[in-house]
């Protein structure tokens, strides 16, 4: 009987650090990494009420169809774009080489016009069905314009109407250009020069197409790691996090000997348990995230220093291994219930009141705690009742007593 | 006889106070080093090629008229030039701080920019709200559950012990000029999680003693009992905790050191305020209510 524990016990053990040293690393490297730790650019946008539009419900949803439209023309990678709250709009956007033109494209209103002679609007960027960058025959830069079916219509009454005298092509209010019309142009097509380079008309060209924001946009808040700094502190954070987790190891092995290596075992599957929570949860990890992991450690082998110190005290009042392990578990398990819980209040409220990178922590520590309270508690009795039951192991000493 | 904490109890509340004082003056005299998440504006975390110092970025910056913006090396330890530097002006516009980094480029050579950040002051306002707001439903959420699990008297002394932690480390930070950021109210909140868990652990003993309890044993010896029954996990505990923290102080990044300093004073006063404080307070309010008690009694029997 006591062969077969003792390869139960083995054959868990193997298993669990077998899984962890092959899928904890590309588990770790696959969850999502915040821009402070791979570089990139936050940016809040808020929308705001003019004179001429009033913000309400609809235009926002317009404006994160619309900045999502932009986004993705301008070709950048894995874009986050949330709304939060009533007016504002969260877009992220991971290593971003140049955040500053980005922002800048971000937050334009782009609302086009043409004006006749007397300065009269008769067309908008609606009446666009296509904008595309081109080199034009004098070797200038412009933009090639196609305009809709009703557009077109519009656009060559306009050029009729004013042969001979100048149409005005506006961008936010500001004339683009004003060439004089020598003749009506029926074609539906027309283009737009005065563009100092090709970016400048490529990234005219994306404007038009996404379409103007209906209302007024601000930039709140902008925040951008470089990413020498985002690497820098990934790898500082990757060291200091193995040399705290190898010190706590250390000290569980010192102190408890065979039940520390016990308790070190569970807290392996504990971070293991814990990267695969936040991968499923879609989470992102940012520092302050690393930082509650750290707690969220502390307080698993706090559990563990409970139960084990109970133990020890149970033993020591002359009670039998097995009963005072039993004691262990049952008495340190109303401590950690209530010491834990009341931590989970904490985090909680961090959860639904914070935001960023406060919620980030809030997180792993919620999560953290909960998951801590299963391997610290359970899957830790469970190994121990194995090796008791070898009955090989018969001096408190070896545990820690 | 193991050493009677309770029966010193005064002079701990004392050692507390001496420790608190100063950073409470610092407080009201000198108040804080608020960054830009707080105060709004824009900070550059800048590295250039060579090594500048702090007089050379302010020269550079007279021009635009931020001279008067804070500037700091990333290294400080009585060295006076750096690569790294961290400038926080006020709120610029885009346009401004293109040309201000740009000129910065022609007078101080070219450099790398590690960080920008720009944040208006109502998200600066609002973080403050939040905080305070967080920091309230927390509080209101915790003597809730302690006085549902043990009694309000334990809920009120460990909402004090951690008052004490707090404070400690505000003051502390405001002492030391160090800048208090958005991740600083995350490390607070942490402080206050940590140190409420760590007096429930001594609660819960008390709790379990006072079941058993004989009317030969004070309050005095029962609370004192408990203390010692649990301190040598209170000391593993803080030990672990302190030192995974530590790592993270001394080899994380630039950007987590004050993170993790707020931490570490933050647990090291949280283990202490649950040993010399909490345990404490909760006995003098006991004793107090015995003594009106038997007061009372004595008083009726007249």
């Amino acid at each position: 009987m006591r062969w077969g524990n003792i390869t139960k016990f083995l054959a868990v053990v193997f298993v669990i650090l077998i899984a962890s040293g092959y899928y904890m690393s590309p588990l770790a490297t696959s969850i999502k990494q915040g821009l402070d730790l791979q570089g990139g650019t936050h940016v809040v946008l808020e929308a705001v009420d003019t004179p001429e539009a009033k913000v309400d419900e609809d235009a926002v949803q317009r404006v994160v169809k619309i900045i999502e439209k932009r986004v993705n023309e301008i070709g950048l990678t894995e874009p986050i774009i949330q709304r939060q709250g009533e007016r504002r709009i969260i877009v992220e956007l991971p290593g971003v080489k140049e955040p500053e033109k980005a922002i800048e494209m971000l937050g334009k209103t782009a609302l086009l016009e043409f004006q006749d002679d007397s300065g009269a609007t008769v067309m908008t960027g609606k009446d666009l069905k296509d904008a595309k960058a081109e080199i034009g025959q004098n070797k200038n830069n412009v933009v090639a314009l196609e305009f809709s079916d009703d557009g077109a219509k519009l656009f060559a009454d306009l050029t009729t109407k004013n042969v001979g005298k100048h149409i005005s092509i506006l961008l936010d209010k500001k004339v683009l250009t004003s060439p004089v019309v020598n003749e009506p142009i029926p074609s539906g097509k027309a283009i737009i020069t005065g563009s100092k380079s090709i970016e400048e008309a490529q990234n005219l060209a994306i404007l038009l197409r996404s379409g103007s924001l209906p209302v007024k946009v601000d930039v709140l808040e902008m925040r951008t790691v470089g990413p020498t700094l985002g690497q820098d502190s990934k790898e500082k954070s990757v060291v200091a996090f193995s040399i705290g987790i190898g010190a706590i190891v250390l000290f569980m092995l010192f102190f408890y000997r065979l039940a520390g290596f016990v308790a070190t075992v569970t807290l392996v599957l504990y971070v293991m348990l814990l990267l695969l929570a936040l991968k499923m949860l879609n989470a992102t990890l940012t520092l302050p995230g690393i930082a509650g992991i750290i707690l969220s450690i502390g307080m698993a082998v706090d559990a563990n220093v409970l139960i084990f110190e109970r133990f020890k005290e149970e033993y020591r009042a002359g009670k039998t291994l097995r009963a005072a392990m039993d004691a262990g578990f049952s008495r340190a398990f109303a401590t950690i219930l209530d010491s834990n819980l009341t931590t989970l209040i904490s985090a909680a409220v961090l959860f639904f009141l914070g935001t960023g990178s406060v919620k980030g922590f809030a997180i792993t520590l919620g999560v953290g705690i909960i998951l801590s309270m299963f391997t610290a508690i359970t899957i830790t009795k469970i190994l121990l009742k194995m090796l008791m039951h070898t009955n090989v192991f018969k001096n408190g000493k070896i545990f820690g007593a | 006889m193991k050493f009677d904490i309770i029966g010193k109890k005064y002079w701990f509340f004392l050692l507390s106070a001496v420790i608190i004082i100063p950073g409470l003056l610092s407080i009201v005299f000198q108040g804080f080093n608020l960054g830009i998440d707080f105060t709004g504006g824009t900070l550059l975390d800048l590295k250039f090629a060579r090594a500048v110092t702090v007089s050379e970025v302010r020269e550079a910056l007279k021009e635009h008229q931020l001279e008067n913006s804070t500037i700091q090396l990333a290294v400080s330890d009585q060295i006076e030039t750096s690569q790294n530097v961290f400038i926080r002006t006020p709120e610029l516009s885009d346009d401004t701080r293109r040309v201000v980094l740009s000129d910065m480029e022609k007078k101080l050579g070219t450099f790398d920019t590690l960080r920008v950040e720009k944040v208006g002051a109502v998200i600066g306002s609002e973080l403050t709200k939040n905080a305070i707001i967080a920091v309230v439903i927390a509080w209101v959420g915790m003597i809730a559950y302690i006085s549902y699990r043990f009694e309000f008297k334990f809920a009120v002394a460990g909402i004090l012990a951690i008052v004490h932690d707090v404070f400690l480390v505000l003051g502390v930070f405001s002492l030391l000029h160090k800048e208090i950021d958005a991740s600083f109210v995350a490390a607070i909140l942490t402080i206050i999680g940590y140190s409420i868990n760590d007096t429930i652990v001594i609660f819960d003993r008390i709790r379990e003693n006072l079941k058993t309890h004989k009317k030969t044993e004070s309050f005095n010896e029962l609370v004192n009992r408990s203390i010692w029954q649990t301190m040598t996990r209170s000391i593993y505990t803080v030990l672990t905790v302190v030192v995974a923290t530590a790592a993270l102080y001394i080899f994380g990044g630039e950007t987590t050191k004050n993170f993790s300093l707020a931490l570490l004073i933050g647990f090291m006063s949280g283990a202490y305020s649950s040993i010399f404080n909490a345990s404490p307070i909760w006995v003098t309010w006991k004793e107090y209510e015995e003594r009106k008690r038997i007061a009372l009694k004595t008083s009726g029997s007249k």
